[in-house]
């Protein structure tokens, strides 16, 4: 039961970091709030309503590029488990990897896959 | 185990992923397209050079056994990257007259070329499932490249839905045979001494998959659809890189990974299915009228006759298959070549055969290489064709395969009439209307001569520079051990 | 302690439900989620396998699936996408032009 002590702490620190933070911006920052600034997604879509709504394609090549960004990390966590160990010519591979995940991030930006516009028409917001 | 050492064995690989890298960053910074084209040549000459220095080079593995190097993958490597040099060298023109001319086709081929090459030299299946996804995946793309059209859009479906389909067969297989052994490295799968119906299972299953990849019969049906929507210059990539790499990756399963314990023999079913393969293939492309189909199912027949030398199994009917894979690529890449050409001419459909009505004498040039090329597919004697099919039947006769030789040689004489009734069509039909054909570019045209040029070349017991191809071949199966098992 | 029969049986069916899901479904989106199950159901074997054998070389090889099926689903819902843009359906019996 006591190794668990050290997990309620932590939650403890996260908890008062937070209301830390939020209670600071609020009260050192501007605060101009309007309908779009308070959305739950602030810039994405409607969260509430009917689930058969359709939204825009944009959204659709965000998610594409999200799986393939997410899951590329998996091979991350082996390496990182065993760094000490594995040395210099596996850290090096690992480089190359980000590299080219990089390379293929890169290459999404410029092409310009996350800038897209909600139409109105589509985006069904009132 | 040096890092670099480990590098130098896979080195061709190496060059095409990094060339694939640039060629993406050159494409988004919108680079001259002439630029990337010669950016991809250039690396693609540079990897043949060193896939030709391994050829003689010593066999082995590396990567910590995952990679095999030398003999059968040296060639399998050679075999990828010159389909994939001669795809490139007369895809410019073509996807500049369709309007599909990017810097990221030139990207695909290269990744695609990577993953070919990881599959050809795959010594493990981890290794081997990694090269034939990555291979997949940009084929994928590369089949819906026209996708504002209907039938581009619709081949690349069919396309993706099957091969994924195959992907999870094969998966599926590799787990059962990894869960029957307990290692998925061919040298301690070859190791096994009794044999689970577990391990059955995951090979039949494995070879399932296989089978889709190589467009055997029954698992066929992706194959003319696929041929047929995507760009023919792609096409034949697909039809000669993907499928040479993907046939060396099956010799070295067959040859390396399955336990030489009797009952275990694959020969059985091998032979059951190249038989089917040959007289569908074969008797289907007699009543198609669109050269690219026609072509889609010669390459199913050719499939076939690939696979009379597998079900051999011996050092032979390997070597005659690696000498196949060796001549249907230059064969096909050619003959595709040509066809690419008559359909850059937007004012007819060239790819109905009747609009191939005179065609013989307006470019008599790209006639006559079609012919070669067409004759050589068909097996007639002075073509490199003959040759290969020769070896893989000899092979399959001295295994006692005699059944499959017969047939083999059957629905070859039956094959003669689709390719022939073209050239019939070329030289002997009056054209239905007056037409001017655009000139070929140079390298176009040059890129085939070279094709037609090894054609005739190696269609007379050649030598090649050291020794002929064939003993070259079978020294891979000789000298290193029984069926090619290479030692470290 | 759960034996690794039932993994292997629970990857089985799973894996029998992604193939007849992908035979007789007509959604091609609803195809390419079964074509997921298919992979995802290999996972599990493989890491039943592992743990049986205590070898890691199978949870490797999940890491390389996983990232390789992202993969798939990410070609294949674009293709899909430019199938919609075609056909205004992305019912797989209206995508017919090519046969024979």
């Amino acid at each position: 039961m006591e190794s668990y002590i050290p997990i309620i702490v932590l939650l403890g620190i996260a908890l008062v970091l937070a209301l830390l933070l939020m209670s600071l911006s609020r009260l050192l920052g501007p605060f101009r709030p309007n309908t779009n600034k308070l959305n739950p997604y602030e810039s994405g879509m409607d969260p509430v309503g009917q689930a058969r709504e359709r939204y825009s394609i944009g959204f659709y090549l965000v998610a594409m590029e999200f799986i393939i960004f997410d899951l590329e990390v998996v091979f991350l966590f082996p390496w990182a488990v065993k760094f000490t160990e594995l040395g210099f010519g596996t850290f090096v591979a690992m480089v190359i990897f980000i590299i080219i995940l990089f390379i293929g991030l890169f290459y999404t930006l410029k092409k310009g896959t996350i800038y897209f516009e909600l139409k109105p028409s589509i985006s069904n917001r009132t | 185990m040096d890092y670099l050492y480990d590098l130098n064995t896979f080195i061709p690989a190496t060059i095409a992923a990094a060339a694939g890298l640039v060629v993406l960053m050159q494409s988004v910074y919108k680079v001259k397209i002439n630029t990337i084209f010669g950016v991809t040549v250039f690396s693609l000459v540079v990897a043949l050079l060193f896939a030709l220095r391994d050829l003689f080079g010593p066999v082995g593995t590396s990567f910590y056994d995952m990679v095999a190097y030398g003999g059968t993958a040296a060639f399998g490597t050679l075999l990828v990257i010159t389909g994939t040099l001669f795809c490139v060298l007369i895809s410019r023109d073509y996807l500049e007259a369709i309007d599909h001319h990017y810097g990221e086709v030139y990207a695909m081929i290269l990744f695609a070329t990577t993953g070919m090459v990881g599959l050809a030299v795959s010594n493990d299946l981890i290794m081997l499932f990694v090269g034939l996804e990555t291979m997949s995946i940009c084929l994928y793309v590369l089949a819906g490249l026209i996708k504002e059209e209907k039938t581009g859009a619709e081949s690349a479906l069919k396309y993706f839905l099957l091969g994924a389909f195959s992907t999870g067969f094969l998966l599926y297989g590799i787990a059962l045979i990894y869960g029957a052994t307990g290692s998925t490295n061919y040298a301690d799968i070859t190791a096994l001494t009794d044999i689970s119906p577990l391990f059955m299972a995951g090979s039949a299953l494995l070879l399932v998959g296989f089978f889709f990849k190589i467009s055997a019969v029954p698992f066929h049906m992706w194959t003319p659809d696929v041929y047929q929507g995507t760009p023919t210059t792609l096409t034949a990539y697909f039809a000669t890189a993907s499928k040479a790499a993907t046939f060396v990756a099956l010799i070295l399963v067959m040859s390396r990974m399955m336990p030489e314990i009797e009952g275990v023999g694959w020969t059985q079913a091998i032979s059951v299915i190249a038989i089917i393969t040959m007289i569908l293939g074969n008797l289907i492309a007699l009543v198609q009228d669109n050269v690219k189909r026609m072509l889609a199912y010669s390459s199913i027949a050719h499939a076939g006759y690939l696979l009379v030398g597998l079900a051999a199994g011996t050092a032979d009917g390997y070597t005659g298959v690696l000498y196949y894979l060796f001549a249907y690529t230059v064969m096909n890449i050619g003959a595709f070549g040509v066809i690419a050409f008559y359909e850059r001419n937007q004012a007819l459909d060239f790819t109905d055969v009747n609009n191939y009505a005179g065609l013989g004498y307006k470019q008599p040039v790209m006639a006559v290489l079609l012919s070669v090329f067409l004759f050589s597919l068909a097996g007639i004697p002075p073509f490199v064709g003959f040759l290969a099919k020769y070896y893989v039947f000899a092979a399959a006769v001295n295994a006692g395969h005699i059944t499959l030789a017969v047939v083999g040689v059957l629905t070859t004489a039956a094959s003669v009439y689709y390719y022939l009734r073209v050239m019939v069509f070329m030289y002997f039909r009056e054209p239905h209307k007056e037409f001017d054909l655009v000139n070929p570019g140079a390298i176009f045209k040059y890129a085939l001569i070279v094709l037609c040029v090894l054609t005739v070349y190696y269609g007379v017991e050649p030598v090649f520079p050291m020794g002929s191809l064939i003993e070259l071949l079978t020294s891979y199966y000789t000298e290193t051990g029984p069926a090619g098992m290479a030692g470290p | 302690m759960i034996g690794i029969d039932w993994y292997l049986a629970l990857s089985a069916v799973l894996f029998i439900i992604g193939v007849i899901g992908v035979l007789i479904r007509r959604n091609a989106i609803v195809i390419l989620m079964c074509v997921e199950l298919m992979l995802n159901s290999v996972n599990i074997s493989l890491i039943a396998f592992a743990s049986h054998h205590g070898d890691i070389t199978g949870q490797v090889l999940v890491f390389f699936v996983l990232a390789v099926a992202a993969a798939e689903a990410v070609i294949g819902l674009a293709i899909i996408l430019a199938i919609f843009r075609n056909n205004l359906s992305i019912d797989i019996t209206k995508v017919n032009l090519l046969r024979w």
